[in-house]
């Protein structure tokens, strides 16, 4: 197990993403955040606070659960427990910023695309991500990282955030793969 | 919003892992929990203008209704739809089965035709028992007989959760017709595996014998029973009321409707006694009038459209659960 984000560093990461999100929009009007359930929705509140406490303007947060629109359902059994999706606001017209833990093969963010699509037409779809660990299937890209991190298919990056696992950080761990399976994050 | 985002996140429910729905009988709390919950992520997607999720895109569903029904078909045909499943409606007068065909060659040759999930209503209890013992694709149960009518109980559960915040410790009373009532049974399972105290009140020829023991078996308290309507309404927090069935009447089980709503309906000089905060819940159709009087069903303790709200949630959460369930389990990355 190798540390590669303490407390501190992640707390780094989140303030001067929050300092680059409101550079890049000139503040927070018609801009919200939507966290990707689970540890992306913690980030997301985390962000929304610092940009909050920087440019003194609330900004929105929703909260995106992607179980529905996942490309495996078919191929896992028993289908995973669906938790809700709450986005308190009309997405059309918006400029959202995605929020998620960990970017690796960019299928969450596919399905996630996908559900805000069927909530609306938002004006602008970027992604925030705290660790982008490389190894993509899919032609996406973050517009804010917290920390780029190589990797190797037989690794697992775990963010643990204290909201949820009494814990803060982020640990690269080697797997042992088991022979058939194949995993898909989160 | 911080509070509701991250609630349910460290709640962990039971993954559902049964091919079929036949009844609350043979669920653990646990299983019941896990539905419950999913239904409430569900009803977000009716509120959406766009009010579809493609996760059962592909799948089929058939609702082979051998007993008439509009409100449950419509709710599993709403509720297929919304997943973006296809679903196929079979009432008898249409089918084979008036030609004589038998339940399972039905069945069969549905199968044949690779539908993945069956709902079945049928007059005959344990009908959707036999099918589900005969079928590959999944198998729920829209009602049989006097029997079990599993998601309408589910919707019950779910709209108390909603109203009250829970279920564990309430006094449910379920009122009339006890006898011939699958959704009293289901409720009963329901209701007393999640921790509630039921009664059970109704007039003695109605009231099918041994009721008492009904939940006992799986460790819970077993209901309560009692013919006098004041003291199943003193001290409940739920009255469930059931529809009172004309024929009740003719079979002499009853004297008259109106003697019936002298002794058991529910008016509103009869909730004076009752608790400020009293849900009245019902399945529909409500004979108004007869156990129910118009100013209560439409008054403000009344949830019997929330109920209705509910359904369709709950069974586009049983259409998901049971979907998921036939495969081969994986490790999930």
């Amino acid at each position: 197990m190798n540390r590669v984000m303490d407390s501190e560093a992640i707390r780094r990461a989140v303030v001067r993403i929050a300092h680059e999100v409101l550079e890049h929009h000139k503040g927070t009007t018609g801009v919200a955040l939507v966290g990707i359930r689970t540890r992306g929705a913690i980030l997301a509140q985390r962000l929304a606070k610092e940009i909050e406490a920087i440019d003194r303007h609330p900004i929105q947060v929703g909260v995106l659960d992607i179980t529905l629109y996942r490309d495996d359902l078919s191929r896992i059994g028993p289908h995973p427990i669906v938790r809700s999706t709450e986005i308190p606001f009309d997405v059309t017209d918006l400029r959202l910023i995605l929020v998620d833990d960990v970017l690796f093969t960019g299928r969450t963010i596919r399905a996630a695309l996908n559900a805000l699509n069927d909530l609306g037409r938002p004006q602008t779809i970027q992604l925030a991500v705290l660790v982008d660990r490389g190894h993509r299937e899919l032609p996406i890209r973050a517009d804010y990282v917290g920390k780029n991190l190589p990797t190797s298919h037989a690794e697992h990056v775990e963010v643990r955030l204290n909201e949820l696992d009494e814990a803060e950080e982020v640990v690269i761990e080697t797997i042992v793969p088991v022979e058939g399976s194949r995993s898909w994050p989160p | 919003m911080a509070a509701l985002a991250t609630s349910d996140l460290t709640t962990q429910t039971a993954r559902w892992t049964r091919k079929d729905l036949l009844g609350l009988r043979e669920l653990s709390a646990e299983e019941i929990r896990c539905i419950l919950q999913t239904a409430g992520s569900f009803r977000e997607i009716s509120l959406r203008p766009i009010k579809k999720v493609p996760v059962l895109r592909g799948k089929t569903v058939v609702n082979l209704f051998f007993e008439a029904s509009t409100r449950t078909r419509t709710s599993f045909e709403l509720a297929a739809k919304r997943l973006s499943a296809d679903i196929v409606n079979i009432t008898p007068q249409h089918s084979s089965l008036s030609k004589g065909e038998t339940v399972l060659d039905t069945v069969r040759n549905l199968e044949a035709l690779k539908v993945d999930v069956l709902v079945i209503r049928h007059a005959a209890a344990g009908v959707p028992h036999l099918i589900a013992q005969h079928a590959t694709s999944s198998v729920i149960n829209a009602g049989d007989g006097a029997h079990e009518h599993p998601t309408q109980a589910l919707l019950d559960l779910f709209t108390i959760q909603e109203k009250r915040g829970r279920i564990d410790g309430l006094n449910v009373s379920i009122i009339g017709d006890i006898a011939h009532s699958r959704v009293a049974r289901s409720n009963i399972w329901g209701l007393t595996k999640l921790g509630a105290h039921v009664t059970v009140c109704g007039p003695p020829t109605l009231m099918p014998p041994q009721i008492e023991q009904l939940g006992s078996a799986a460790g819970g308290a077993g209901v309560a029973v009692t013919h006098d309507l004041s003291s199943a309404i003193r001290g409940a927090d739920v009255l469930m009321l059931l529809r009172i069935q004309h024929e009740r009447q003719e079979a002499m089980l009853i004297p008259s409707l109106r003697e019936f709503r002298l002794r058991y309906g529910i008016t509103r000089e009869r909730l004076e006694a009752a608790k400020p905060d009293i849900l009245i819940m019902h399945p529909g159709p409500v004979n108004r009038g007869v156990e129910l009087d118009s100013s209560v069903a439409d008054g403000p303790f009344s949830v019997i459209l929330d109920q209705v709200t509910n359904g369709l949630a709950v069974r586009m959460a049983v259409l998901y659960l049971v979907s998921g369930a036939p495969k081969v389990d994986e490790e999930e990355g």
